[in-house]
């Protein structure tokens, strides 16, 4: 397998049909994502970093072009590419247990026993740090812990990628700061390869290897590919007056702002 | 300050039902215990006086109020209209013995409400028997929709009584065609519900269940059902409170036993106090079916994801 080319987009193409014709939300879209490798796709709302990540997820098809993973064809939607949905989407007749084993049952039950899968639950709560909340229901805990049962959820799986849709947008600053380190523990301890939608910059500088830059939808398409070379782990405190860091952001800054700014005033 | 109170749908029904269970007791005889029973409450809790008030006293003016419209009515009328005090007195030889049985046409009104509970059940059953899983099956696949869409369109609004002569002439007898009536009556509001509720799914738990790649069985259980259930219930709720009012016409149409049955019997022998009575049986009857469903509902309801 070809691990600098683990996901490969190749001219896709999105057109969605809409009641005043058709739209077309993407257009040459080429990105190749390494086993490992953690990449952020930023850009202004509305430029179609979701409508790519849900290419990649495999819940829509691209109206041209191929996605591969793992040299295979994504033709749906599958366990193996889990995603950490914007609003959690957690079910809410569930207990945070219940929503993580209804990943863990279907990917391990043909294979394990009960216990096993049991084992794969609590410690996929253990690693976010939920187990005290394992018995509580989404409606019963704070806006945080769903997102990191949302998290638990995808990373019991043992997905190939995980896939994030702004999985920190709805949180406020402080409790989206410790996720972003639990996160950069995680991805550290299990070594998985990440692409995560976002639109902070200091998120997508803190956390990635590599920030993809879209430009602004319709026909939105990859502007700039920014690879971050900052050692890890990394810190947020140090980096905060890292050099390396602020030229980083300043390239991200400069890029949504000075050329793909006044989204509205073009549109 | 009132609005206060009134919430949210559901708990404004709390406030309103409660004090209204409260005069089941004997509605007819609140004139006498309504305002002594208060007071040995008050001491209790000191602080809340004022909120305490503005829940009890609203609601026993508002049946004051209907006490004294009665009396008046009842001072001025030339047809034997009865007074409270004369419904209270009768009420009390009504309820006194409610189930005896004196052949098929004179019954207790324990009896009465019985059947008529026993024919909305029957009815209702059947209707969600029929009508859920057809609300499952129309809301998941469009060309269901499309198809009885129309049909519902077209029957809905039609009285359910029109449908009673239907019932006579297939089921041949009154009390199948009384149930059949309720069948009709109280499948529209549970196939419309259900169907809306699988419609309206979050399409974010459709996505979990893509992503997990989850079986049919799973997603049926784990979350269609889960989801749809609050809409089904609030079908259900609309079915039975529909079906209760029916089932009063349905009985005066088709005889027998039952409440509607009695309140017809009782104005061919011109015994209007008993007729009063009735209405106030039949309200809180549909009443305590109405709090009862929503307590279920509340149970079953759980925290939306929002998107």
């Amino acid at each position: 397998m070809n691990e600098a080319k683990f996901i490969e987009i190749s001219g896709v193409e999105q057109t969605f049909k809409t009641p005043k014709g058709s739209f077309q939300a993407l257009r040459d879209i080429d990105l190749t994502v390494a086993k490992g490798e953690f990449v952020a796709l930023i850009g202004h709302s509305g430029c179609g970093k979701s409508t790519l990540l849900n290419l990649i997820a495999g819940l829509t098809k691209p109206t041209h072009g191929t996605l591969l993973c793992a040299n295979r064809e994504i033709a749906g939607p599958g366990p193996e590419r889990a995603v950490v949905f914007q609003n959690h989407s957690l079910l809410p007749w569930l207990t945070c247990y219940e929503n993580i084993y209804l990943g863990v049952e279907r990917v391990f039950a043909a294979t394990e026993s009960k216990a096993q899968l049991k084992a794969r639950t609590d410690a996929a709560l253990a690693l976010v740090g939920l187990t005290p909340a394992a018995q509580k229901r989404p409606g019963e805990i704070s806006g945080g812990m769903k997102q990191r049962v949302g998290i638990a959820r995808a990373l019991a799986m043992e997905p190939k990628v995980l896939l994030m849709d702004e999985p920190f947008g709805a949180l406020d600053a402080l409790t989206r700061a410790r996720l972003q380190d639990e996160l950069l523990a995680i991805v550290q301890k299990t070594r998985s390869t990440v692409v995560m939608v976002t639109h902070d910059v200091d998120e997508a500088v803190l956390l990635s290897d590599k920030i993809v830059m879209m430009t602004n939808g319709p026909s939105a398409t990859i502007g700039e590919v920014l690879p971050v070379n900052l050692p890890r782990p990394r810190n947020r405190v140090e980096l905060a007056e890292d050099r390396d860091y602020v030229h980083y952001r300043k390239a991200v800054i400069d890029f949504l702002y000075t050329r793909q700014g006044h989204v509205e005033k073009a549109a | 300050m009132v609005s206060a109170v009134f919430h949210s749908p559901l708990e404004a029904n709390v406030p309103l039902s409660s004090p209204a269970t409260v005069s089941v007791v004997a509605p007819a005889k609140a004139a006498a215990v309504a305002v002594p029973a208060p007071v040995q409450t008050v001491p209790r809790k000191p602080l809340d006086l004022r909120a305490f008030w503005m829940r009890v006293l609203p609601p026993l003016a508002g049946f004051g109020l209907l006490l004294l419209v009665w009396e008046l009515i009842a001072m001025n009328s030339t047809t034997g209209f009865p007074s409270p005090l004369v419904t209270a007195k009768q009420a009390l030889a009504v309820f006194a013995d409610p189930f005896y049985s004196k052949g098929p046409n004179d019954q207790g009104v324990g009896w009465n409400v019985l059947s008529s509970l026993q024919r909305v059940a029957l009815g209702f059953g059947l209707a969600a028997l029929v009508g859920i899983p057809a609300g499952f099956a129309i809301g998941r696949f469009e060309f269901l929709a499309r198809m009885f869409n129309p049909l519902i369109s077209l029957l809905r609004p039609v009285s359910p009584l029109a449908w009673l002569p239907i019932g006579l002439l297939v089921f041949k007898g009154a009390n199948p065609a009384a149930i059949w009536t309720i069948f009709i009556c109280s499948i529209w509001p549970m196939v419309i519900n259900t169907a809306v509720g699988v419609q309206r799914v979050p399409s974010d738990y459709m996505n979990v269940a893509k992503v997990l790649n989850l079986s049919e069985w799973k997603i049926l259980t784990k979350i269609l059902f889960p989801a749809v259930l609050p809409y089904m219930l609030t079908g259900v709720r609309l079915a039975v409170g529909t079906a209760w009012l029916v089932i009063v016409a349905a009985e005066m149409l088709t005889g027998g036993v039952g409440i509607g049955f009695w309140v017809w019997d009782e104005w061919n022998n011109l015994n209007v106090a008993n007729i009063i009575i009735a209405i106030f049986v039949i309200g809180v009857v549909g009443l305590a079916l109405e709090f009862a469903l929503i307590k279920i509902a509340t149970a079953f309801t759980f925290e939306e994801v929002k998107s």
